[in-house]
């Protein structure tokens, strides 16, 4: 059953093959995507017609490469951007609520801590919907008594940026918490009896001691807010980030070019693990 | 109470306005735009309308019921398949590859959903990877109707969510002494004795918090019931979106959203009673 216990032969092969099929499963959808990525066809599924790479270069009538294509091109360069922004403050807030929650004692703190929580049983969509409604509800209030029109409380760049930051945040928190649970209090007094201020010690010990996962945690948002759909349908403006235009793509245009850029995320995503394994091993 | 220094306010301040304003103001505005309804005279009123609508379509709260039943179901089906393969990395196969098998679980979930459950519709589809296989092996003649089912959904429901399940498992079962094990085993319990009397109590924990999240995972998602769903495979995620995106009935769409909320905040609250788990622990 475990490693230091016998067991039939029969029962560990039949567990062996369990495991096997489990990871074929898991990684059937990825290759079947980046092999048909290289298929020389108008078709997203087989048959397999050669080995072609128009899907990624090529600007003919019928077919319209990756590289090509700019309004793709502008959807990967808008969730960039989104991911960057929504990365900054989740990081930034996520991590001074840690320190907050982990630090400080407060009333009501546990209300807090659980409000900070909801966002992981929220559904993505009611978040989405109810962020909506507030923003246009005060767009117009400000706009009808102010006279100013706020564009970022309309759907757009900004409001998504604000809606996955929402929960963004959250990630951090519970990815810096956690890091922070294992610092030394002993380093923080010595400081403090040595004359340093609250904020010195903030800014001079515990982030330093807090760096590597706030990097981890600043990765972990950015990837989030790159892949997140459910939350950014409901606050898109005018440009589109990369997964609601793929959605419209499957839904009503689909060529193989959704192939290439699949390829593209799942190669960069699987290299960037296996560095980051690789480094982490270095360490260890 | 003592007074506070200023660092405890440049800390709070900015939680405080993160978790008001974009977690509680939204979520209130959202309950009481679902009492506005606009009457013939094309005032809005408060009126239980929104919810009125609701009970007496049929199609939405079967929805409603089939998503729910739905979610519980695949939660399941998620711990069923996954259970023996955490259990597998954590217990059985040697350390050294384990962390690298662990590497293989995430690449998924970073990849993101939309990508993911666009390789399941290439894989299932009429032309697509696995009707091939199987004509080609002569199991059969013409292809397998698999797409557009709820056969379809469920796999892509499974596959978006299950993951998520394995590492709150793992880290349950790592701290699970393996002599309490072989204590059992020598006593000679059978193994499903040592699977329900000391590994099942023993894991709950982190089932329970994996288990929400697949939970909360499933109930909120659009792409997967949407993408591979068929004509029968209702998700109530779709008819908020719907009341959002194409009829823009947002005070219906804000009453959605709330039972939406109310239904999973519900079950997840049932389920953290019956195994005795707190909200501060599925965080973790």
């Amino acid at each position: 059953m475990i490693r230091t216990l016998p067991c039939s032969p029969l029962y560990i092969t039949g567990y062996r093959i369990y495991i096997a099929l489990f990871y074929i499963f898991l990684i059937m959808p990825l290759v079947t995507i980046c092999v048909l990525a290289f298929n020389d066809s108008t078709f997203i599924a087989l048959p397999w017609n050669g080995f072609s790479l128009d899907w990624f270069f090529a600007n003919t009538d019928e077919r319209l490469g990756l590289f090509q294509d700019t309004d793709l091109m502008l959807s990967v360069w808008t969730s960039l951007k989104t991911g960057f922004f929504v990365a900054l403050f989740s990081t930034i807030v996520g991590t001074i609520a840690a320190l907050l929650f982990e630090e400080e004692q407060f009333r009501l703190k546990g209300l807090l801590y659980f409000l900070a929580l909801a966002p992981l049983v929220i559904p993505g969509v009611v978040l989405g919907i109810s962020i909506l409604l507030s923003s246009t509800y005060a767009g117009t209030y400000v706009e009808d008594n102010f006279g100013i029109n706020l564009a970022f409380l309309a759907p757009s760049f900004w409001l998504v940026v604000i809606g996955q930051f929402s929960f963004g945040a959250t990630y951090v928190m519970l990815l810096v918490g956690a890091r922070l649970k294992k610092f030394d209090r002993v380093l923080a007094e010595a400081a403090l009896s040595l004359r340093a201020t609250r904020l010195e010690v903030i800014w001079l010990i515990t982030i330093p001691f807090l760096r590597p996962a706030i990097i981890g945690a600043f990765i972990v948002a950015f990837l989030i807010s790159f892949s997140n759909f459910n939350t950014t349908i409901f606050l898109i403006g005018s440009d589109p980030t990369l997964p609601v235009d793929l959605y419209s793509r499957i839904k009503f245009s689909s060529t193989p070019v959704l192939n290439a850029v699949s390829f593209l995320i799942v190669t960069f995503i699987t290299f960037s693990a296996v560095i980051s394994f690789v480094i982490n091993r270095k360490k260890a | 109470m003592k007074k506070r220094s200023g660092t405890f306010y440049l800390l709070m301040v900015p939680v405080l306005l993160w978790l008001v304003v974009l977690i509680v103001i939204p979520h209130l505005d959202m309950f009481f735009r679902s009492f506005r309804f606009e009457n013939d005279d094309g005032l809005m009123v408060f009126s239980l309308n929104n919810y009125l609508s609701f009970f007496e379509d049929k199609i939405y709260w079967l929805t409603f019921v089939q998503t729910a039943l739905y979610s519980i179901g695949v939660t399941f089906l998620a711990f069923v398949v996954t259970f023996p393969v955490a259990f597998y990395l954590t217990k059985v196969i040697a350390k050294k590859y384990s962390s690298f098998m662990v590497l293989l679980l995430l690449i998924p979930i970073w990849i993101g959903e939309l990508v993911t459950i666009y390789g399941w519709m290439i894989l299932l589809s009429d032309n697509g990877v696995i009707n091939n296989f199987l004509i080609q092996i002569g199991l059969i003649n013409t292809p397998i109707e698999m797409l557009y089912t709820n056969f379809s959904m469920t796999i892509g429901l499974l596959y978006m969510s299950m993951l998520f399940m394995i590492v709150p498992m793992m880290s349950a079962l790592e701290s699970l002494d393996d002599s309490l094990i072989e204590a059992a085993s020598d006593l000679g319990a059978s193994k499903w004795t040592i699977f329900r009397q000391i590994i099942i109590p023993y894991t709950t924990p982190g089932i329970a918090s994996g288990g929400i999240i697949v939970f909360m995972l499933v109930i909120g998602d659009y792409v997967a019931p949407n993408i591979l769903g068929g004509k029968s495979s209702l998700w109530f995620t779709e008819q908020i979106y719907n009341k959002f995106l194409a009829t823009f009935n947002w005070n219906e769409g804000a009453a959605f959203g709330f039972l939406l909320l109310l239904l999973s905040s519900s079950i997840i609250w049932l389920a953290l009673k019956l195994t005795g788990q707190k909200l501060e622990k599925v965080g973790s």
